[in-house]
């Protein structure tokens, strides 16, 4: 079955992305599918080794199961301080 | 114990003001200040950028594992979000103890942490016109995915 999930961009993935958030439409059964996926659409240059995945607000491993509905959050290296 | 980003000056009075407690017999802060090199390039200016609400969670469980770790009486910390020029307050930690140790240990493993941790990202603005997604690059001496120089 197709999910319908909202995804969120930040920093150097929402640039290269040029938007913030989208609903996508896919067969995907885990983040990292879905990640791959949307990587080959929108040619990210991050590998999913540098990136954190986040579903529904809360970090996530790459085989977590992605459900309709849910948001998923691709997060790049982070760099605060 | 608070962690939380801010779209706005921090401004340290205030939160020194929170921290007051007559059981601590030592605060000590840090506060992380926009520079205007990063390896070897002149910066202009930066902008932060958050998930706000896992970068707080994630914030709570550091502070959490710090009053875990460490004998604390209370621990702040504010980080920014936003546009900030050379010189400006990124990051402001406050941390009060009985003992100075104890704080002083509790201030590094945060803001280390937070570095390591909080899902915040930096865009550097460099004088030359160009910008760059601190920790992001795919090719070149920070392509591993590690910081090449503290921050």
């Amino acid at each position: 079955m197709k999910k319908s999930i909202h995804v969120s961009y930040f920093a150097i993935l929402r640039e290269q992305r040029g938007l913030g958030n989208e609903q996508v439409s896919t067969y995907a059964a885990t983040a990292g599918e879905l990640y791959e996926e949307l990587r080959k659409r929108h040619g990210f240059t991050l590998p999913p080794n540098r990136l954190r995945v986040a579903i529904n607000d809360d970090f996530e491993a790459w085989a977590s199961e992605v459900r309709d509905g849910d948001t998923l959050s691709f997060l790049p290296p982070v760099a605060g301080g | 114990m608070e962690f939380r980003l801010s779209d706005r000056q921090i401004e340290p009075t205030m939160l020194l003001a929170s921290l007051e407690d007559t059981r601590a017999g030592a605060c000590v802060t840090f506060e992380g200040r926009v520079r205007g090199q990063s390896g070897g390039r002149a910066v202009s200016s930066l902008v932060y950028e958050a998930f706000v609400p896992l970068a707080e969670k994630e914030g709570m469980k550091i502070l959490a594992e710090v009053r875990e770790k460490f004998p604390i009486v209370d621990a702040v910390c504010v980080h920014r979000t936003g546009s900030l020029e050379l010189g400006g307050l990124a990051v402001w930690i406050g941390v009060t103890a009985e003992h100075r140790s104890a704080a002083f240990e509790a201030c590094r493993y945060i803001i280390d942490e937070s570095k390591a941790r909080v899902p915040i990202w930096k865009k550097e603005h460099y004088a030359d016109g160009t910008t760059e997604w601190i920790n992001c690059a795919t090719r070149g001496p920070g392509a591993g995915g590690q910081p090449p120089q503290g921050g």
